[in-house]
């Protein structure tokens, strides 16, 4: 364990919702992320997929210290981050960075490419200026755009062109570990293939570790190494990502994959599709049990009421690590 | 004998910036019961030229420059607002990408979709209610009389895409332009959604024009794929022939850029290099010819027309906009 | 780890001297600011272009009033009536020029001595006629301005120094401490401040000798405090509500996961980035001072006689409209002056809002 680089155990997020008054306590909770546990090794991608509302984006937040964790911890390379104060947390922001999902959003309009890219390096005071902008150059290089627009601004760039920005940015301090929050969701088909293959390249030229944040699972596919599957605050199934697309144990992995439309028209038509019945329960209020046990379509299969009396563990399954009461050696 | 022809329709918009066309010189048609995917990346124009077909493009900016619409023997472009308005909901009927924005958060949703009877139908309230009731056990919203009085903001995302095909099909249209109507939903809603749009379709006939960016809805939903580039239509055929035999280079780019889920990962994703060009500063030949790589000498002349494509294992009629494609498919060979 | 690090920045492609190279190419490609590109567009607004050269004008005129060849404001001709235009085609100067004004500060007491080394006695003639004083009406709208000016002055460096970081802060910092700030703000507001005002006056008036010799306190001290106190208030709710939507805008998020501190995301990101409505708004508020204090001296609260203010104007305007007789040009032409100044404000905040206006960005 202490061998991974980035070491999540038990993380929980909870945001206090509700009527809050001037000096009273709301009582309602929401369990954006209950108790997430994964690790992820140098150089490898975890990726990370799930429906909205399922907590994906709170486990990054919460991993980058932009929220605070409510329970459980966050290692990296040994050392305790969730406890961490900002001026504590500073040496471990060049280790890990992130990268945003909209890339009109997370670019500031006012700043040039160039302060853009040379603000992580004046945070962590890193070179003299003049030292950061050749960096910041050599970083637009990097990412593939020409390193002469250095002094244009955000909105001088298309949609793509900004999320090579915003990767250059991330790449700055040099981390080990980027956390990519659906960095690619945002684009049109064509520029997401882009985007993806510099990914891909980076990840192998600076050998960097990324927890891949996703709801497609196919890009996701494309580029991790392991997949977790989340559904409401927590993690229900793990494993190889091959294991995980061609063999998935969880009920809801299973009908989540078999949702993806495909682009291919003779195997779409040929699928039978695992549909769920109604929505994702509410993570204010979620259901019993088994979070999942409402839409199940295996529930039936299951010895009377343990998904409802019981919180399915994630145990060891083969190689995957699934969440579920139902047996695994059922196939 | 097609129950909707658009010809060589063109939208302009004088934007600040310049004035850009959104939809350039685009035909096609839509026969009963088809469903037509209109497949393009951002700023294609496929979500303009279907307002164009409901007359709600918002003018100014935007200018209808040239076109006809035929629906029912009438020229849509021709006919007087106050007509359009009676076609409208009626026999023409659309739902929007954000179900949310679109409901109003301020009526119940019996309102919401009462309104529509009242206006067309010229119900009374208590029968407008009975029908509204069944329109939404129709779509599979359970508890249909006690969903009635509640709030959009009650519903869920995909109870109220639910809600938005429900108003779309309660005077049962014969046509049903469908914008992203999925894009800002959840794998496994989506799914829910679309097998609901194909289960309804093959219930009532209802003709769809489908538009959407995501191939694999196109692959799994539509007959026909016409696919847009810049504000042209540069390619459509039977979807089982454009997935398979892919004859513009753009449309087999894209194609080649979609990440495959059933495995294979070694190597880099077909990417398409560069980005979609700026409406405003169009290339003067073939919009695509910046990013393509089977580009020509002549591609950079005029703007490419689109013809039937010699291809003799089609299912279907065929049209494109590129002479390499069509040169390609006349010497038999696939580029 | 030191070497994996310098390792990674060896393989990073360009050389040192190939970057540097670029980086004297990229001096050709300079971006457009947002800024730049919303001074463009401010300059194509015609009437927005106009009103911003007028009030650049007055202000310079304003500014340099010294040194013009004016009749002094203040010295006195005294006749039996206030005396009508005279056109300038009919006489456009006359001698006679008497420097007499109130304590002037240095920069002004060597203007008025460049003004006398260059025109000697050589003034104006009463293009805009004369009060019942035989002060020259022209010259006392010119040095009224001033004060309207200087009021304009302090509430925006008010706004913009206090309002904008108050409210900035409030916002990003948010929850209790936003909450502390904000009814401090709400006290602050439901205090009646002309109330204050008359108050404060009284005791000044009472106490005259002692606080001014003492502590330099006068009524325009006051009057400059008051003004401070309570400009910077709406200002700071303007601020806190824009910042209050932006925080979580990515950006911000970026800043924070990069480790920046509060300061430099208050300041670097956040104000910049609510700037354009705080210039929007300051040209809203500018026009509502020079009222605030027009009104003031209107009711004997503000600048005090011989100084002149376009409030005082209006008093002794006003003083002279009698059934018998109108003296037109005592009223006409200050309220004109005014009227001028608030439209090429107002105009100028609407040309701003255009220009500032994200959606309309890159309109030529």
């Amino acid at each position: 364990m202490s061998e991974s680089l980035l070491s999540v155990r038990e993380l929980k997020k909870h945001f206090p919702t509700g009527r809050r008054s001037f000096l009273g306590r709301s009582h309602d909770v929401l369990r954006a992320v209950d108790g997430v546990s994964f690790d992820l090794e140098r150089g490898q991608c975890l990726g990370l997929v799930g429906e909205s509302g399922c907590g994906k984006t709170t486990v990054a937040r919460t991993i980058m210290g932009l929220e605070k964790a409510s329970g459980g911890s966050v290692t990296l390379d040994g050392h305790e981050l969730t406890s961490l104060g900002r001026r504590g947390w500073l040496p471990y922001r060049t280790r890990v960075q992130m990268i945003f999902q909209d890339p009109y959003a997370s670019l500031d309009p006012r700043q040039t490419v160039a302060s853009i890219l040379t603000e992580p390096l004046a945070i962590h005071g890193r070179g003299k200026p003049k030292q950061r902008k050749l960096r910041a150059m050599a970083l637009l290089d990097v990412v593939g755009l020409n390193p002469r627009h250095i002094n244009r601004y955000p909105h001088e760039f298309s949609g793509g062109q900004r999320q090579r920005i915003g990767i250059a940015r991330a790449l700055a301090l040099e981390p080990e570990v980027l956390v990519c929050d659906e960095p690619v969701s945002a684009l049109d088909v064509s520029i997401q293939a882009q985007i993806i293959n510099l990914l891909v390249e980076l990840k192998e030229r600076f050998s960097l570790a990324y927890l891949f944040i996703a709801h497609d699972l196919a890009v996701v596919r494309h580029i991790s190494d392991t997949v977790a599957v989340m559904y409401l605050g927590r993690v229900v199934e793990m494993a190889p990502c091959d294991t995980l697309f061609e063999a998935p144990q969880h009920p809801y992995t299973r009908a989540l994959l078999s949702a993806v439309p495909l682009a291919d028209p003779l195997a779409e038509r040929q699928r039978r599709r695992i549909l769920l019945e109604g929505d994702v329960p509410s993570p204010l209020h979620p259901p019993p049990g088994c979070a999942f046990q409402g839409r199940c379509p295996d529930r039936d299969a299951v010895p009377a009421g343990r998904c409802v009396s019981e919180a399915p563990l994630l145990l060891a399954c083969g190689s995957s690590l699934v969440a579920c009461h139902l047996d695994p050696s059922r196939e | 004998m097609a129950l909707l022809e658009v010809r060589n329709l063109s939208v302009r918009f004088d934007t600040h910036h310049g004035s850009l066309r959104a939809v350039d010189d685009v035909s096609f048609t839509l026969d009963e019961g088809e469903t037509l995917g209109l497949v393009g990346e951002s700023g294609s124009g496929k979500s303009v030229c279907n307002l164009a077909l409901m007359g709600l493009v918002p003018r100014p900016p935007g200018v209808i420059e040239s076109g006809e619409v035929w629906f029912e023997g009438r020229d849509l472009l021709q006919l007087p607002e106050s007509e359009l308005r009676a076609l409208r909901g009626n026999s023409l009927a659309m739902i929007f990408q954000d179900p949310m924005t679109s409901l109003n958060p301020l009526l119940s949703v019996e309102r919401q979709l009462s309104e529509v009877l009242e206006v067309h139908r010229g119900l009374s309230r208590r029968q407008a209610r009975k029908q509204c009731a069944a329109a939404l056990d129709d779509v599979g919203i359970p508890e249909p009389e006690r969903r009635l009085d509640e709030f959009p903001h009650e519903l869920s995302g995909g109870m109220r895409q639910r809600v938005m095909i429900a108003m779309a099909l309660l005077c049962d249209p014969q046509i049903l332009l469908a914008d992203e109507p999925t894009t800002a939903l959840d794998v496994t809603i989506q799914a829910q959604i679309l097998e609901l749009l194909s289960d309804l379709q093959e219930r009532r006939g209802t003709a769809i024009v489908l538009v959407t960016h995501d191939l694999g809805v196109v692959a799994g939903m539509s007959d026909r794929v016409a696919v847009m580039y810049a504000g042209r239509l540069v390619e459509s055929a039977s979807t089982l022939d454009l997935f398979a035999r892919p004859a513009h280079p753009y449309t087999q780019g894209l194609l080649a850029s979609v990440p495959d889920l059933g495995g294979n990962r070694e190597g880099d994703l077909f990417s398409i290099p560069g980005s979609p060009p700026d409406l405003v500063e169009l290339p003067a030949g073939c919009a695509f010819a910046p990013r393509c790589g089977q580009v020509e000498e002549a591609c950079r002349s005029g703007p490419p027309d689109s013809l039937d494509l010699n291809d003799t294992a089609a299912h279907g009629p065929r049209r494109v906009a590129c002479p390499r494609a069509h040169a390609g498919f006349e010497t038999g060979g696939l580029l | 780890m030191a070497d994996q690090a310098t390792k990674k920045m060896g393989d990073w492609g360009l050389g040192a001297g190939e970057l540097e190279r670029i980086l004297s190419e990229a001096a050709k490609h300079k971006g457009e600011s947002l800024w730049q590109d919303a001074w463009r567009r401010l300059k194509a607004n015609r009437t927005a272009w106009c009103s911003l050269c007028f009030l650049a004008l007055f202000t310079s005129v304003a500014f340099l009033a010294p040194l013009l060849p004016l009749p002094s404001p203040v010295s006195l001709d005294l006749q039996i009536e206030p005396q009508p235009p005279v056109a300038p085609w009919s006489q456009f100067g006359r001698g006679g020029f008497s420097p007499e004004y109130w304590e002037l500060s240095g920069l002004d007491q060597a203007m008025v001595r460049g003004r006398v080394a260059i025109f000697d006695d050589w003034q104006t003639a009463a293009w805009l006629g004369t009060d019942a004083k035989g002060r020259d009406i022209l010259s006392r709208i010119v040095w009224g301005s001033r004060t309207s000016m200087l009021v304009a002055l302090a509430a925006a460096l008010c706004s913009l120094a206090i309002g904008v970081t108050y409210g900035a802060l409030a916002g990003y910092l948010g929850g209790a401490v936003d909450n502390l700030m904000m009814r401090i703000v709400d006290v602050l507001y439901s205090i009646p401040f002309i109330f204050v005002v008359i108050f404060l006056i009284t005791i000044v008036n009472e106490y005259r000798t002692e606080l001014e010799d003492h502590y330099g306190i006068n009524r325009e001290v006051i009057f400059y405090l008051v003004i401070g106190a309570i400009y910077w208030l709406t200002m700071a709710r303007v601020v806190r509500g824009q910042v209050l939507s932006l925080r979580h805008a990515e950006f911000i998020d970026a800043a924070r996961q990069l480790g920046a501190s509060t300061a430099r995301i208050v300041f670097v990101h956040l104000v910049p980035n609510v700037l354009s409505i705080v210039i929007v708004y300051l040209t809203l508020t500018i026009p509502a001072v020079m009222l605030f204090e027009a009104f003031l001296s209107f009711l004997g609260l503000g600048i005090e006689p011989p100084k002149v203010s376009w409030g005082l104007l209006a008093v002794d305007g006003s003083e002279m409209v009698n059934p018998v007789r109108i003296y037109w040009w005592l009223v006409v032409f200050p309220a004109a002056a005014m009227g001028a100044t608030l439209l090429a404000l107002n105009l100028v905040g609407d040309g701003l809002r255009d220009a500032l206006d994200p959606k309309l960005r890159g309109q030529s």
